[in-house]
């Protein structure tokens, strides 16, 4: 949050050479009319999801910081939903804690992010891109679950400087829209002109301070692949402390030195886009064919700056049934964590996700992972 | 709520109510043809009640049994077969899913898995009772779980009005397409045929056994029309249907503090249509009255949508 107020105000970090200057001026994700701009309550980052992975008995790292729109609470919590349905017993055993409050947190927490002077209980709503969504289940569970409305585009419109959904009784104002839409998508009048998801005139709406955008435009500058290889630096300038968890050591391509040295143990490396998500575009060295290298090896030569490179890590597994019986599965953890003014929230669980396929290394639900009901035991 | 929102409710309940609708008129247009010469006129008439005879002659020609039932059950060029309308009832309540329970909506989502795979092509003759009754246990389940788990509140009325707008229209379409042999003159006549069809309508809409029960074992159409137009009771009657419109209208301005023009428009449908005698209705022209009625009903829907804003 320091770091993303920073970068859109002085870029202290950036004068006191700890952040090289290019790393933000020529980042796709750094959103240039967020400069200046005061988001309501000071918060960037209204929910985010960090991927955590597990290389030894009490080895954690971070994989990956997702502050734009982390997704899969609902699965965080129909998994519980199943699990107690199916193994009541567990939960007579064991003293879980329970995580089905999520969707009144986040709802606490995003109303605590009003724009000053909301008066009484602050509106939230659910802004998803509709029906064809792959994540519209999800974002119809929240807004269920929360109480608020899902809204689509064309239920919005600017009326009177607020931004305002159109009700059975005429248009009624929103005080915090929780967005699951990107950057791009928001406003056709500001960012992308052919985006029909949007709101014409939302951003005005947004930098006049009279509506949340929950996240803030241009947080994908702090979640950046690229700029992941800098967090223990960006953790230590604006904290004075170490982090707490560690990073995976990464090499940027960028760099003339590093990608040589990339290039040399391309067959022992992860290489992923620095924008890449959803386990696109990645290459797991020690995994692929000799093809797979080669072409891999020249997309990387003719645009090193788009990538970066960590070593395989030897990711924990937990069981899992298959026909053959238990087999062990590698996985992640992604912990949701909630931030307004008063304060960052962590719920107690998440979402594991496992990687189905024998030996594989990628979790992710679009290239066909699993996921685990995760639990904090009581003290 | 959001205009959409009480748009998709609406329109979820109009379509799952045109399912069952046909679901009837299919079951009973069956059961007519079987015991007919010419069974292919019934089904001319089914599609007539429909609304979809058009369509159907402009895409298959001349009206065969096969086309015709395959035409109501499962295809995907009729946007009012029963399929067709299950989905799109699916697709709405997947829009509104924030505004409906667990309940409603797994039954509604089930409801289309069933008969998804109930009312495929390879559907025989044999089948086709299985599967109308089938469409008919679904539509009471979905009735169930909004009737036994639904807030009575905004949400529910726009359901209501979905429901009974199309019922009443479909109860409208039925007789319309009937309504020669239920006039004064066709009294008279009282032959074979007039009374399979006058059976006929009766079937169409589930209501044998409940004009058995009002008017005993005689079938006069005088009193079809009396029971099917103007009797409170009957679930399926126009008097009943608009009378839950009159009431839902009435729910939504109390909620919302003020009445719009589609509830005046509601209060006048009852007033100019239902109250009259079914002699005059039936001297008037039962045709005309019906063709009225019909087109009355229909702007009541499109000011509806004004009024509450679903799409704009």
């Amino acid at each position: 949050m320091a770091f993303l107020h920073d970068i859109y105000h002085r870029q202290e970090i950036v004068r006191a050479g700890r952040l090289p200057a290019e790393m933000v001026a020529r980042n796709d994700a750094f959103e240039p009319r967020m400069i200046g701009m005061e988001p309501p309550g000071g918060v960037y980052t209204h929910v985010v999801g960090i991927d955590l992975v597990r290389t030894g008995e009490d080895e954690f790292h971070v994989l990956e910081d997702n502050v734009r729109t982390p997704s899969g609470v609902s699965y965080m919590l129909e998994n519980r939903e199943t699990m107690l349905q199916m193994f009541p017993e567990l939960f007579t055993q064991n003293r879980v804690k329970p995580v089905s409050h999520y969707p009144q947190a986040l709802r606490r927490s995003l109303a605590a992010c009003a724009p000053k002077g909301t008066a009484g209980e602050p509106v939230v709503a659910v802004l998803t891109p509709g029906l064809y969504n792959s994540a519209y289940y999800e974002h119809s569970f929240l807004a269920d679950k929360m109480g608020v409305e899902l809204v689509e585009g064309d239920d919005l419109r600017v009326v009177d400087g607020r931004l305002a959904m159109r009700t059975t009784e005429g248009y009624k104002s929103i005080d915090v829209l929780y967005r699951r839409v990107d950057d791009a998508f928001l406003d056709p009048l500001t960012f992308n002109p052919e985006s029909r998801l949007g709101v014409p005139g939302l951003f005005d709406v947004y930098r006049a301070g009279r509506v949340t955008l929950a996240n803030a435009p241009g947080t994908g500058i702090a979640d950046d692949k690229a700029i992941y290889s800098y967090m223990p630096e960006i953790v230590r300038f604006y904290t004075g402390e170490a982090p707490l968890l560690r990073n995976v050591p990464t090499w940027r391509c960028s760099n003339p030195q590093e990608l040589s040295h990339v290039l040399a143990h391309l067959d022992e490396l992860v290489v992923k886009e620095v924008h890449g998500s959803g386990g696109y575009g990645m290459l797991i060295g020690p995994a692929a064919s000799r093809a797979e290298l080669a072409a891999f090896r020249a997309k990387l030569m003719a645009n090193p700056g788009n990538y970066i490179a960590q070593p395989t890590l030897a990711l924990s597994t937990v069981p899992v049934l298959t026909r053959a019986g238990l087999a062990p599965r590698h996985v992640d953890l992604r912990p949701y964590v909630l931030v307004s003014p008063e304060g960052v929230t962590i719920t107690p669980g998440g979402l594991t996700r496992v990687a189905l396929k024998a030996g594989s290394l990628v979790v992710n639900s679009s290239q066909g992972g699993g996921t685990k009901d995760t639990w904090v035991l009581e003290d | 709520m959001l205009g959409k929102t009480a748009g998709g409710l609406y329109w979820m309940f109009r379509y799952l109510e045109r399912s069952e609708s046909t679901a009837r008129l299919v079951a009973a247009g069956q059961r007519i043809a079987l015991t007919r010469s010419q069974p292919d006129e019934e089904w001319a008439s089914v599609l007539d009640t429909t609304a979809t005879w058009e369509a159907y002659v402009a895409r298959h020609g001349t009206v065969r049994r096969d086309t015709a039932i395959r035409w109501m059950l499962c295809d995907r060029e009729n946007p009012s077969s029963i399929l067709s309308c299950i989905e799109a009832a699916r697709a709405n309540a997947r829009m509104v899913r924030t505004a409906l329970t667990r309940e409603v909506w797994e039954s509604v989502n089930e409801t289309w898995m069933v008969l998804r795979d109930a009312l495929g092509e390879r559907l025989g003759e044999r089948d086709l009772p299985a599967a109308t009754a089938l469409v008919l246990q679904r539509a009471h389940q979905v009735r169930g779980a909004f009737a036994g788990t639904m807030l009575r509140n905004d949400i529910f009325n726009f359901a209501r009005l979905g429901t009974f707008a199309e019922r009443a229209d479909n109860t409208a379409r039925l007789l319309d397409v009937k309504y020669y042999v239920l006039l004064p003159s066709a009294q008279a006549v009282g032959t074979t045929i007039d009374n399979v069809q006058w059976e006929s309508i009766l079937r169409s809409v589930s209501a044998e056994g409940a004009y058995r029960m009002t008017y005993g074992q005689e079938v006069r159409p005088r009193h079809i029309a009396q029971f099917l137009i103007l009797d409170p009771r009957m679930p399926r009657s126009l008097a009943f249907a608009v009378g839950k419109l009159v009431d839902n209208y009435g729910y939504l301005a109390r909620t919302y503090g003020h009445r719009m023009p589609s509830h005046e428009m509601t209060d006048a449908l009852r007033a100019t249509y239902l109250d009259r005698s079914i002699d005059t209705i039936l001297a008037d022209g039962l045709h005309e009255y019906l063709q009225d009625f019909l087109r009355d009903l229909a702007a009541i829907g499109t000011q509806t949508e004004q009024d509450y804003r679903f799409y704009a």
